[in-house]
């Protein structure tokens, strides 16, 4: 707001008022100024009824102002060492204490937060103090306003508004009016329609995954291919594997759309643990069983969890349970990965393997269901 | 008193330079002398605004360098541990802000402790409208603007941290794409929409970027300079007190006091928020890594106020989830999800209708109610506050079964009963405790307030003095209206013997019982006469009469 309406404080200063060179209309705003000071009675210059101002005492006032001054020297010294701090740490100089050492980061930005933290303190402070001790205390009384405007304005309103919007034609001439909100229709689905190259359409896309027949794996993080023995050196083991990829536009060699998608866990179970849920068909209507996509107890899954995506990357050796660390959804490894406690809708998806020539551990096809959180087609669509 | 200054040169050059053009002597003053009520509950919104202000001014400095883009590249930046890593550039650019820009660690740990703090605070200010019943006519819209804001800000922070892609924010945007394909039908639609494909895609930080930096700031901010102009416009409620009612505000005036007062609290808030990014680190995305789809860690919680949809999505079981022709309803994903979200933000957004609905009270009250002098809202608040804590406390569950050796299974149980059992013993026990206030602010207002001065009757009796109140004190005790219902005035036979239509239909029965429920308990003052009580001893020295619990203000 504008400043020059009400200039009430009672600082020292310019006792007679000056003349504002320049300013058209300086004569009247000296009225203005003085127009209130007039007007206060019993020796209170305040800008508000004596009854709603208690003033503290000068003694108050006097440590208050020294109190307050005080902080905002601790404000501007701080406020000069931060400046400082900025400057005692650079980016990346050799031989210097560079922030580019997480340690010395750390150090920068204790300097440079403390800093900041007093010259703001100070402030706050400085002025909590000022308006405590120096301030008198307010009680002002105000009206709160009358909500609703009587009935001779809402009346006069509503005439005025009907009158103008009959004078308008907007009443009277509704083929004007249907056919203007007729033309507001298409403008409006127009930014839907707009937006339609966002994404492609789902089609297919999330049943297919990079696994194929004979396609090798790497260690999760590596490009080293997978052996059998690999596990076998480490029963109750687990790996994490991707397709062996080397595509060089990508820096792991696999697009991280493919790694979300085809990520595995490698799991070795003793023979004796298997459970009657992997003699069941890995799809409706298939001859095959989960037992059969599993190769000499290895047995491979997506490491997806179905809930809501997080990699179920926790494997207890002894229960054989796959736990995912977000909602805790439980599979168990020696069933089909099926659900036994948690959120899941579904079991984790089963990726067919064997060996090759060269005994390396391969896929002999893509996952029985599509892998990730589950999603309204998973069953349909594409298929796998 | 001395002599009014005059108003120094330059200054009132440049008010006649303002004015010339503007006319605003008449209105400056008029919004200069608007005043504000004093109580440090009024001061959590202040909170949040000042929080938001915060997170402008540091946010601008962070794009700067921040890169919002998903091209993978191998990082060989100044940070020796990620030298060689494939990352994003987003990631490798929150480094360089980290590593290579002076301040930029501090500037980005302020960015994020204050958006915990802005959403910390207007929650706790938005409960302090829902206790004092300050959402009442007229403010309702204002109320509705504030659960808009609470939503954005929720959205706002989640984007907010999934933008550096480090492991910990890339795995909260596959939670929220998780969620979105579980929506029946459209749900692989819209995920393909918003990544542009599969996850994670090549474009969701990007669009992430610009809806947090650009739509929903501009929204934030629109709606909160609404919320503050309502404000202004319809001043501020105030609690019960002497001269207070809801013709009448008192308290500090803008000028000079409250703009001194507000201004100083903004460098307090200012000076918390650096001094905790000073010394207490957040969200070290250095020592997380990159993310990458593939890996995770356990222990992961994520910003606070996302902690009650993950608590949701640990405990909701999936029992019942089914399938229609071959088509999954995820209720497990959903309900947490959708569900969940949409009744806690729902009921609040509804809460003013619905109490105004039951009360048929249609009149403005700018008095707050202290919350012991409306039970039954009271009750439901504190129902939903632990069903909000219960869920949020879940969304830890993993670390409470870690810390204190609690099998990780039977968390889960825990928290699901609790989540059904808590709010309800929730709302019982802060009714009773209402009703317990209630009785002792009768007592009080009847016989004064206990002394601690134990005198022996001539007759051998000990007794406790009881003195007499402040006037203040009487004022606020006896303040109190009672609930009351147009439902429950209504006759059900008006005199002619004709029955009251509205009773018999449903809705109509619902609202009486719903009237019954709200007002059925409550200790009356109506018929106390202050300081009656004849257990009322007066002291001999009556010089003393300041109250025990209401001070003159607090601030």
């Amino acid at each position: 707001m504008t400043e020059n309406n009400n200039n009430d404080k009672n600082e020292a200063g310019h006792e007679k008022p000056e003349r504002v060179v320049g300013t058209p209309s300086a004569s009247a705003e000296e009225r203005v100024v003085s127009e209130p000071t007039a007007e206060n009675e019993s020796g209170h210059a305040g800008p508000f009824e004596p009854s709603e101002t208690h003033l503290r005492s000068e003694e108050q006032q006097r440590r208050g102002d020294k109190m307050a001054s005080a902080w905002f020297i601790v404000a501007t010294l701080a406020g000069i060492a931060f400046i400082a701090s900025y400057f005692v740490f650079p980016p990346n100089a050799s031989g210097e204490p560079a922030i580019a050492s997480p340690q010395i980061a750390q150090y920068s930005n204790m300097l440079l937060g403390g800093t900041l933290t007093l010259a703001m303190f100070g402030i706050g402070a400085g002025m909590t103090v000022w308006a405590r001790n120096v301030m008198p205390h307010y009680e002002v009384h105000s009206p709160y306003d009358e909500l609703p405007s009587d009935d001779q304005e809402k009346g006069s309103f509503s005439e005025f508004f009907m009158k103008g919007a009959d004078e308008s034609g907007f009443t009277k001439r509704p083929l004007m009016r249907r056919t203007l909100i007729a033309s507001m229709i298409p403008l409006g689905i127009a930014p839907v329609v707009l937006l339609r190259d966002l994404g492609p359409l789902p089609r297919d896309m999330m049943h297919h995954t990079p696994w194929e027949n004979g396609r090798r794996m790497y260690v999760e993080g590596t490009h080293r291919a997978l052996r059998a023995e690999d596990l076998e050196n480490d029963p109750n083991g687990m790996i994490s594997a991707l397709p062996a990829i080397d595509d060089e536009r990508y820096p792991h060699g696999i697009s991280l759309n493919d790694q979300a998608k085809s990520v595995i866990l490698l799991i070795k179970i003793p023979e004796d643990d298997w459970k009657d849920g992997m003699n069941q068909p890995v799809s409706e209507g298939s001859d095959e069983t989960h037992l059969n996509w599993t190769y000499n107890g290895i047995v491979a899954y997506s490491k997806i969890c179905t809930h809501v995506g997080c990699p179920a990357a926790l494997y207890e050796r002894t229960t054989h349970r796959i736990l995912c660390p977000c909602h805790q959804s439980t599979f168990d490894a020696t069933d089909a990965a099926k659900v036994v406690f948690g959120p899941a809708h579904r079991g984790l998806p089963q990726l067919p393997i064997g060996v090759d020539d060269e005994g390396y551990l391969i896929s002999t096809g893509d996952f029985n269901e599509p892998t990730g959180p589950t999603f309204w087609e998973y069953q349909g669509g594409g298929g796998s | 008193m001395s002599k009014t200054t005059q108003a120094p040169k330059a200054l009132r050059g440049v008010g006649n330079y303002i004015d010339d053009r503007f006319h605003l002597a008449k209105t400056g003053e008029k919004n200069l002398r608007k005043v504000f009520p004093n109580h440090w509950s009024f001061m959590l919104g202040e909170i949040a605004l000042y929080s938001f202000i915060i997170l402008l001014i540091t946010g601008v400095f962070l794009t700067l360098w921040f890169k919002p883009s998903m091209l993978e590249v191998v990082y060989d930046g100044s940070y020796e541990s990620m030298q060689g890593v494939p990352m994003s550039e987003a990631f490798a650019s929150t480094l360089y802000i980290d590593f290579d820009v002076r301040g930029g660690f501090l500037m980005r740990q302020i960015h994020h402790w204050a958006a915990l703090i802005f959403v910390a605070a207007l929650v706790i200010h938005m409960l302090r409208v829902f206790f004092t019943g300050a959402f009442r006519k007229p403010r309702e819209i204002n109320w509705l603007i504030g659960v808009a804001i609470f939503v954005l800000a929720m959205v706002e922070g989640l984007f907010g941290y999934s933008l550096p892609d480090d492991l910990p924010s890339g795995m909260g945007v596959r939670i929220l794409q998780g969620v979105m394909l579980a929506i029946p039908l459209v749900g692989t639609y819209i995920s393909m929409f918003l990544f542009g494909g599969e996850f994670p895609g090549e474009d969701i930080i990007t669009r992430l970027y610009v809806l947090h930096v650009l739509l929903i700031p501009a929204l934030l901010l629109g709606l909160i300079v609404a919320h503050f102009m309502i404000l202004w416009h319809q001043k501020h409620t105030q609690y019960p007190g002497v001269g207070k009612t809801d013709k009448t505000v008192v308290g500090t005036p803008m000028f000079p006091a409250f703009a001194v007062k507000a201004g100083g609290f903004f460098f307090f808030t200012f000076a918390v928020i650096a001094g905790l990014s000073a010394f207490v680190q957040i969200n070290p995305v250095h020592l997380f890594g990159p993310f990458a789809p593939t890996s995770i860690t356990s222990g992961l919680q994520p910003d606070w106020y996302m902690g009650f949809m993950e608590g949701s999505l640990r405990i909701f079981p999936n029992w019942f989830d089914f399938q229609i022709a071959g088509y999954p309803i995820m209720t497990a994903v959903l309900v947490p999800g959708l569900v969940i979200p949409g009744l806690i933000f729902g009921g609040l957004a509804l809460w003013p209708f619905i109490e105004q609905w039951i009360t048929g009270d249609k009149r403005a009250r700018n008095v707050a109610d202290r919350p012991r002098n409306a039970p039954v809202r009271t009750g439901v608040g504190v129902a939903g506050i632990v069903f909000y804590g219960v869920l949020w406390m879940a969304g830890s569950n993993d670390v409470l079964s870690e810390t204190f050796s609690i099998d990780l299974y039977l968390t889960t149980y825990i928290f699901r009963v609790l989540a059904i059992a808590g709010p309800i013993l929730g709302f019982v026990i802060a009714k009773r405790i209402c009703l317990g206030l209630q009785r002792r602010d009768r007592e009080t207002l009847e016989q004064g307030y206990e002394s601690g001065t134990i005198r022996q009757l001539p007759s051998g009796e000990f007794i406790e003095m009881h003195k007499e109140s402040s006037a203040e004190t009487v004022e606020v005790l006896s303040s109190k209206r009672d609930p009351s219902s147009t439902a429950l005035a209504e006759e059900d036979v008006d005199p002619s013997g004709v029955e009251n239509p509205e009773a018999r239909k449903g809705m109509g029965k619902l609202r009486r019982a719903l009237a019954h429920w709200y007002t059925k308990d409550n200790v009356t003052v109506r018929d106390v006469e202050p300081h009656s009580g004849h257990h009322l001893h007066h002291s001999h020295d009556h010089t003393s009469q300041e109250g025990p619990e209401e001070g003159k203000d607090g601030h």
